[in-house]
């Protein structure tokens, strides 16, 4: 039977000849990620099931969401998480970047089946593994058993075709899918990109296409491994699927790259998306470039050729968090997070930063952020009277030199 | 029961934002739920009491903690026209019972509800309706007969399916 990528993944990690959307299958587990927020109520779980993890390398744990501890609470949830590391000598434990970022640096291969207690685990599926989202009690039972069971998804195939316009991003061309689609638009659905626009961009970008897969309730996001993928992996080849030209698609997206203008995503939702020309000239606070979605090298070079010479706006303060500590020596090494910190920024250490308002920069009642993060929920940064709107790194560092809401392609 | 009426797409930021959540304590959990998206909820719900929500209840983060605060503050299910997949995940996981119907229109805020946990009829005593339920696909029917993901693991788990 012809099969997508998906389901193909999915067939081979339970041990089935194939698989069919709806079906109920248990899977064994590539790797078990959760982090400093949900690692706690993981152990609650893995406790009343076992004593030993079921591979002491295949379970990572990463402090990305509060690093380091900002409150005696957070430190008191660190410890418990750092002596389960310790009891059960797990070898994957990182404090230098954000999971999902360290997950495609260093572990993730084709075919893979991956499993992390953050719902932006789709992103790792750029990289042609199923990769998904799941909360810490499911994660405890994975870290015990190495298994996971899943309802097959269908999948939606979203074939992206040209190239877009000078200062458009794959962060613009998600966010116009997000806004398209809608919020509950992907709802359990595997969200495929395929399409020259896909082939042609970098991994970075492609990760974070899949990024915000989950921003249209999608189970995972994917998109096939080529020569580029494995030129990233280095030496992990893992196992490569493809899906076939006549698999079943719940629905299929025809989507050309070069119609997209820099996009936005206006509070309180991420599917309120609109072109930037439509709030140009508002006034901002606080602009964040970093996270999961967009703290890559690219994206920190992207923003210092605008901001390069330059200085941000007196009203603005800018934060400034590259995804993982590798990304942070490259910047550092091309000279990037000199000119940043010369143009205003405030360079932060490899976490989620400010995403989620634990911690490194929260936003006061009345204040606006422009980030380059996936999630504008009310209160998510702060305060619950303070605005978040998401862009491309491009809009975000040419609105920081400008104080205001800005078409970056004036800037580039 | 009293229902609380809630509409789309919402969020866990919204149910339990990020900074009262740094925590495991089910009890603190339970007083944060929608504490600044509906603060009179936390002073005045009631044990037993239901939430009834549109689409994609539950979107956004992984946090456990959204489930975990729900169930907490008192409520005992949630009916909502659909689940964001890892809130409905997380739910049955800790044993907070959701029920998915298209019928929610038929409950206004505030409305006397009774759930028949045997039928899955859920009675508006306010209105004099009956709503039915979709039921749960009978895989995760066996995790929940068995009390939740931890029960299921601790007995026969994933051997006998």
């Amino acid at each position: 039977m012809p099969s997508t990528i998906t389901e193909k993944i999915l067939a081979s990690a339970s041990h089935h000849k194939e698989v069919t959307p709806g079906d109920f299958v248990v899977a064994d587990v590539s790797y078990s990620m959760s982090h400093d927020s949900t690692t706690p109520l993981a152990i609650e779980a893995f406790n009343k099931i076992t004593d030993k993890v079921f591979d002491k390398d295949r379970v990572i744990i990463v402090f990305d969401h509060f690093f380091p501890a900002p409150t005696v609470a957070a430190a008191g949830l660190h410890k418990k998480s750092r002596d389960f590391v310790m009891e059960q000598n797990i070898s994957g434990f990182h404090t230098n970047g954000v999971c999902h970022q360290l997950l495609v640096e260093k572990y993730v291969s084709p075919g893979d089946v991956v499993v992390g207690a953050d719902s932006h685990t789709c992103t790792e599926g750029a990289l042609g593994a199923f990769t998904t989202g799941l909360g810490s009690t499911d994660i405890g039972g994975v870290m015990a058993t190495g298994k996971c069971w899943f309802k097959v998804p269908e999948s939606l195939k979203f074939n992206l075709t040209g190239s877009t316009q000078k200062g458009v991003y794959a962060k613009d061309v998600i966010l116009r899918i997000v806004g398209d689609v809608g919020a509950a638009g992907a709802l359990y659905k595997a969200c495929e990109f395929t399409g020259d626009y896909v082939k042609d961009v970098s991994v970075a970008s492609r990760l974070t296409l899949c990024n915000m897969a989950i921003e249209m309730g999608g189970k995972s996001g994917i998109i096939e491994t080529d020569q580029k993928t494995l030129d990233f992996l280095g030496g992990r080849t893992g196992k490569i699927f493809k899906s076939d030209k006549d698999a079943a698609y719940d629905d299929e997206f025809e989507i050309e790259v070069e119609d997209i203008e820099p996009q936005v995503a206006l509070p309180p939702v991420v599917d309120n998306v609109a072109p930037v020309s439509e709030v140009e000239g508002k006034s901002i606070d606080q602009v964040f470039l970093g996270t999961c979605t967009n703290g890559r090298l690219e994206d920190i070079e992207i923003a210092t050729k605008i901001l390069k010479g330059k200085k941000v706006a007196r009203n603005v303060r800018l934060l400034v968090t590259p995804a993982s500590q590798d990304i942070y020596f490259a910047a550092l090494e091309r000279g990037y997070l000199q000119a940043l910190v010369d143009a205003g920024a405030a360079v932060c250490n490899p976490t989620c930063g400010p995403c989620v308002g634990r911690h490194g920069g929260v936003l006061g009642e009345g204040e606006v952020c422009l980030s380059t993060q996936n999630r504008n929920f009310t209160g998510r940064m702060g305060s619950p009277k303070a605005d978040i709107i998401l862009a491309s790194p491009a809009t975000a560092a040419a609105s920081a030199l400008a104080g205001k809401i800005v078409d970056p392609r004036d800037y580039i | 029961m009293r229902a609380w009426k809630f509409g789309d797409d919402i969020n866990t930021d919204v149910i339990t934002p990020g900074r009262y959540t740094v925590t495991t304590d089910k009890k603190q959990l339970g007083k944060i739920a929608f504490i600044e998206y509906r603060p009179e909820f936390g002073k005045t719900v009631a044990e037993g009491d239901i939430i009834v929500a549109g689409n994609n209840f539950g979107c956004g983060s992984s946090r456990e903690h959204s489930p975990v605060a729900i169930k907490a503050a008192g409520i005992s299910a949630v009916i909502a026209k659909s689940f964001a997949r890892i809130f409905f995940r997380n739910s049955i996981n800790i044993g907070l019972p959701l029920y998915v119907s298209e019928d929610i229109d038929q409950i206004e805020d505030g409305d006397e509800v009774e759930i028949n946990v045997r039928t899955g009829e859920i009675l508006n005593k306010t209105k004099n309706i009956t709503i039915t339920v979709k039921p749960l696909p009978e895989f995760m029917q066996k995790i929940v007969a068995k009390g939740g993901l931890v029960e299921f693991l601790r007995s026969d788990g994933y051997d006998n399916l």
